[in-house]
C-alpha cells in the first residue's frame, strides 16, 4: 500500500488516468441532432451489429450445404442450442415451437449487442443503454400477456397468478398483491435491469483496467510504474475474455427466463 | 470546545453499500451452484434439466446484486 502512495506522489503533477464515467453511456448525438431520429454512438453500434447480423445469417442461410463446413455448424449448432436447450427444455416441444423463431431472434440479437462491448471499435455494447433490454423485455411481456389470454383467457390467467392453487383464503391478502406486482412490473423490470446493468458493469471494469493500463505503460513515463501497468493489462484481457463470456450468459439468461415466463401463461399440464 | 478531525472519509461510502449488498447474493449463488452440483452428482441423468433451473435460479440471485450496483450508480 505504502509503496502505492510513494508512486502516487511521484507522479503527483500528473493528472490521473482518464477512467470511465457514465457519460460513456450517453454519448452526444452525432446525426440527425435535434429530431427524434438523433443518432448516437449507441445507436449507430446497435444499426451496424443489426445489418452485419443479417448479412451474416443470410449468407449462411443461403450458401447451406448439407454437409456443413466449419462455420456452418457452428452456426447450426447454437442454432439448436436456442432451440433444444432453451425452448424445449422449458416449455417442452408441442408448445415451444411456436416460440422458436422469437426466442432465436432474442438470442441471437442480444448475443451480438453484448458482444460489442469487446469488439474493437465499437468498444460499448448496443444493450448498455437502458432503451435496448426494455424493448425486448417489452416483447417478452406482450408475449406472455398475449399467449396467457389464448390459452387460458385473461380473468383466468389472473386468477391463477393472483391466487395459486392452496394458499388458504387470508394469506391471499398478502400473496394476490405481490403476485400483481410480480407479473406486471418485476418481470419485465428485472429482465430490463439484469442485462443493462451487466452491460454497464462490464465496460466500465474493462474501460478502468485499459485507462490505468494506459495512465501507468505510456503517460506516466517511468520505468517504476510499467510493471502496475502490465498487471493492468493482464487484467484487462482476462476481463475482456469474462465480458465475452458474460455476453453468451446474458443472452442465455434473457431468453430462458422469457421463456419460463411465457409458460407459465399456459394452464398446468393434467 | 473545538472538534478535532482525526479521520475523514474522502469518496462515495455507497461503495460500500455495493459491498454489503454483494453479500447476500454471493452466499446464495454459494448454495445454489453447491446444490446444483450435488445434485448432478446423486442423479447424473437430469443434468441437463438441473442446469436449466440453475440458471433460472442465478438468474434471479444475479438481479439482486445488480440492483445494489444500479442503486450505488445512481447515488
Amino acid at each position: 500500500m505504502s509503496g502505492f502512495q510513494g508512486a502516487g506522489m511521484l507522479l503527483a503533477a500528473k493528472a490521473g488516468p482518464d477512467l470511465p464515467a457514465m457519460k460513456d453511456f450517453l454519448p452526444p448525438q452525432i446525426l440527425f441532432q435535434g429530431t427524434p431520429f438523433a443518432i448516437n454512438r449507441i445507436i449507430l453500434i446497435r444499426i451496424v451489429a443489426t445489418i452485419v447480423l443479417l448479412v451474416v445469417m443470410s449468407v449462411t442461410a443461403s450458401r447451406a450445404k448439407l454437409i456443413p463446413g466449419r462455420w456452418q455448424s457452428a452456426v447450426e449448432w447454437l442454432l439448436d442450442f436456442v432451440r433444444t436447450n432453451v425452448v424445449y427444455q422449458v416449455m417442452g416441444e408441442e408448445r415451444g415451437k411456436r416460440f422458436v423463431p422469437m426466442m432465436t431472434t432474442l438470442f441471437f440479437t442480444i448475443f451480438i449487442f453484448n458482444l460489442c462491448s469487446v469488439i474493437p471499435g465499437a468498444n460499448m455494447a448496443a444493450t448498455a443503454s437502458i432503451t435496448m433490454p426494455l424493448v425486448f423485455a417489452l416483447w417478452i411481456f406482450a408475449q406472455y400477456w398475449v399467449a396467457a389470454c389464448r390459452e387460458q383467457g385473461f380473468f383466468k390467467y389472473l386468477r391463477s397468478e393472483l391466487a395459486p392453487a392452496g394458499v388458504p383464503p387470508l394469506l391471499l391478502i398478502l400473496i394476490a398483491p405481490i403476485q400483481l406486482i410480480e407479473v406486471l412490473l418485476i418481470r419485465p423490470f428485472s429482465l430490463t435491469v439484469r442485462l443493462f446493468a451487466n452491460m454497464v458493469a462490464g465496460h466500465l471494469l474493462v474501460a478502468t483496467c485499459l485507462a490505468f493500463t494506459q495512465y501507468y505503460l505510456v503517460d506516466a513515463q517511468n520505468a517504476l510504474l510499467a510493471g502496475a501497468g502490465v498487471l493492468w493489462f493482464v487484467g484487462g484481457m482476462v476481463f475482456t475474455l469474462f465480458e465475452m463470456f458474460v455476453a453468451a450468459l446474458q443472452a442465455y439468461i434473457f431468453t430462458i427466463l422469457g421463456s419460463v415466463y411465457i409458460s407459465q401463461s399456459y394452464p398446468e399440464l393434467g | 470546545m473545538d472538534i478535532v478531525t482525526l479521520a475523514e472519509v474522502s469518496g462515495n461510502i455507497s461503495v460500500l453499500g455495493y459491498g454489503l449488498a454483494a453479500l447476500g447474493p454471493g452466499i446464495g449463488m454459494g448454495i445454489l451452484v453447491g446444490k446444483a452440483l450435488e445434485s448432478t452428482a446423486r442423479q447424473p441423468e437430469v443434468s441437463g434439466r438441473l442446469q436449466t433451473m440453475m440458471f433460472i435460479g442465478l438468474g434471479m440471485i444475479e438481479l439482486l446484486g445488480l440492483l445494489g450496483f444500479v442503486a450505488f450508480m445512481l447515488a
